[in-house]
């Protein structure tokens, strides 16, 4: 609120250059749907030339919250700043010229099946009143950016999956926005053409520097390009910070559900036969990440905590050219104290480390 | 058939091409923006507007509710106020256009109401108005089958100007009543049926022709 009355005010002194670098900036987002509240506070800030992703079970909120950004969707309450200005409360007809600062994609691509593809292309411009030459060199220009360039002349109903969604995108690009909005743009294609699409927004975000925020209910798209990310469940940001931190340190059971998927696990056969109690191996969670996961950790230990130790399960990962890792160790005897120096060793060279339990015999 | 009654064949065939094709072409110029504000003005619509909807609808309903012989009767005064008189080819094309009209209202308003509405949302996000959603999403994406029902409306219309006879309109029925079956001339009924299923067949094939030229949606 602040930078926004000062720099009306145009008091140059007082802007903060850090928050004329916000693309959007939202501001305790409110919306409800009869009983539900599909959003229920949401503050967040996406900054110039950063990929933020949002992720969340389906219903968590987060395509109402992508919709309060092009003012699709009102909120009830709560403030919208898009490049500094309040949407949220602007008419129909005051949205129509800042949409289009605004490029979106969808999960359903939403081509208009009677359009040949760079008409499709085009047509943001058509909006924008632009001539028929200019529309169609900049299609061309585009259809070459997402690699269809032989594709002008066809029609959607022509093209693959992902081939839809490149014209999509370039479709979203057309009119140059600030700001690009990807509304589960992968979620209705297979793992291959999810990559060769995350690839070419991460191509876009850095080529053009252009700001994207995305939404999606699948880690591996947070992990394949966004800088950071934001958890949202029952309408609320439950966690929010740098791609690799997150992955690194979940702090909420939402997110490392999300994560499950992608980030190693003990394995059920092992986890079955753990008990709380006594038993001949000790089974520990150790976590790394950054400077922890750099170091040869594991031959420190070995060589600082005299016993035997055996790797049951993990591995490091990568995430932003970040090591982040979790490893499955078995820690023999019941001696205590043994527990305790390993566990000690582990942290003081910057691990998280968690017992999950006992199990009877090797397993 | 005598020499008289194939130049009277010749007229009637005249006579129903020209009140099915006049009609035709009001029923599409009035029933499209029609069915486009039916669409428009429902629940959710472009321009929601209940009241307007509910009143649309309840005229249309009205006017297809009522049976085309009454309407031809039931419109005179209308037709003498448009037309200048009540009787013949151009006074039976303003019952038949009153008639097509709310007919091609609600097909136009079926084939609108199948768009996506993922197509008109991504309109709106692109910063188009309502102007824009209906010249570049809802016309060009429903209009495979805004064709197809104009071609219905005009079989429809082919069998209605039969009716027109009643009102002096003249036409291919009223030649079949009054030749073919008042006078027993059986090649005059023959014929005519021949050329209805000849007329009504060549409106079907190209119709079916230009739904299959526009239509892209694979």
């Amino acid at each position: 609120m602040n930078q926004h009355v000062t720099a009306e005010t145009g008091d140059p002194v007082a802007v903060e250059p850090a928050a004329s670098q916000d693309v959007v900036r939202l501001v305790d987002l409110k919306r409800r749907f009869g009983a539900t509240a599909a959003l229920d506070g949401v503050s967040l800030t996406v900054k110039k030339g950063e990929i933020l992703g949002i992720i969340g079970r389906s219903g968590a909120g987060k395509s109402t919250l992508i919709r309060c950004l092009n003012g699709l969707e009102r909120p009830d309450s709560g403030e919208v700043f898009i490049e500094g200005r309040e949407i949220s409360r602007l008419s129909e007809h005051e949205l129509q010229p800042l949409r289009r600062r605004i490029g979106m994609v969808f999960q359903h691509f939403n081509l208009l099946s009677a359009k040949t593809v760079e008409d499709n292309v085009a047509l943001p411009l058509k909006i924008e009143g632009r001539t028929r030459a200019e529309r169609m060199a900049r299609a061309a220009e585009l259809l070459q950016l997402v690699g269809l360039s032989e594709k002008a002349k066809a029609y959607p109903a022509s093209l693959s999956g992902g081939q839809k969604q490149r014209v999509g995108i370039a479709r979203a690009l057309a009119a140059r926005p600030a700001l690009l909005l990807s509304d589960e743009a992968t979620s209705a294609l297979d793992p291959e053409t999810t990559r060769s699409i995350l690839a070419l927004l991460k191509d876009i975000n850095s080529r053009l520097g252009l700001t994207i925020l995305l939404i999606t209910h699948e880690m591996e798209v947070i992990r394949s390009i966004a800088d950071r990310v934001a958890v949202i469940d029952a309408g609320r940001i439950v966690e929010e910070g740098a791609v690799w931190q997150v992955f690194a340190d979940p702090k909420s059971e939402i997110t490392r559900s999300l994560l499950g998927g992608i980030r190693p696990q003990l394995p059920p056969e092992i986890a079955s036969q753990l008990v709380a109690g006594e038993g001949t191996e000790t089974i520990l969670r150790i976590d790394v990440a950054g400077e922890a996961a750099r170091r040869p950790l594991l031959s420190e230990l070995s060589a600082g905590v005299p016993g035997a130790f055996r790797l049951v399960h993990g591995g490091i990962d990568h995430v932003q050219q970040q090591p982040v890792g979790t490893l499955f160790v078995a820690v023999p005897g019941a001696d205590a104290r043994h527990l305790a120096a390993v566990i000690a060793f582990l942290k003081d060279r910057g691990a998280r480390v968690e017992v999950l339990g006992h199990v009877a015999g090797p397993v | 058939m005598s020499p008289v009654l194939f130049e009277l064949l010749l007229r009637s065939i005249w006579e129903t091409v020209l009140m099915t094709g006049a009609s035709g072409l009001i029923s599409l110029v009035f029933g499209l923006p029609l069915g486009l504000a039916l669409v428009a003005t429902d629940r959710g619509g472009i321009a929601e507007s209940l009241w307007v909807n509910r009143i649309l609808g309840a005229v249309i309903n009205g006017f297809r509710s009522v049976p085309f012989i009454i309407l031809l009767v039931a419109l005179i005064p209308v037709t003498r106020l448009i037309v200048g008189t009540s009787i013949g080819t151009w006074a039976a094309i303003v019952p038949l256009s009153i008639a097509a009209t709310p007919y091609y209202a609600r097909i136009a308003e079926v084939s609108l109401r199948e768009v996506d509405l993922g197509l008109i949302e991504a309109a709106r996000a692109m910063g188009g108005n309502r102007w824009t959603i209906i010249r570049e999403v809802l016309v060009p994406e429903a209009l495979p089958g805004i064709v197809a029902g104009f071609t219905v409306t005009l079989v429809t219309l082919v069998g209605a100007s039969a009716m027109a006879g009643a009102i002096g309109a003249g036409g291919l029925g009223d030649l079949a009543i009054r030749y073919g079956y008042q006078r027993f001339e059986t090649s005059v009924m023959v014929a005519v049926v021949v050329v209805l299923i000849v007329l009504v067949c060549g409106i079907q094939w190209i119709g079916d022709r230009l739904v299959a030229r526009l239509d892209h949606r694979g």
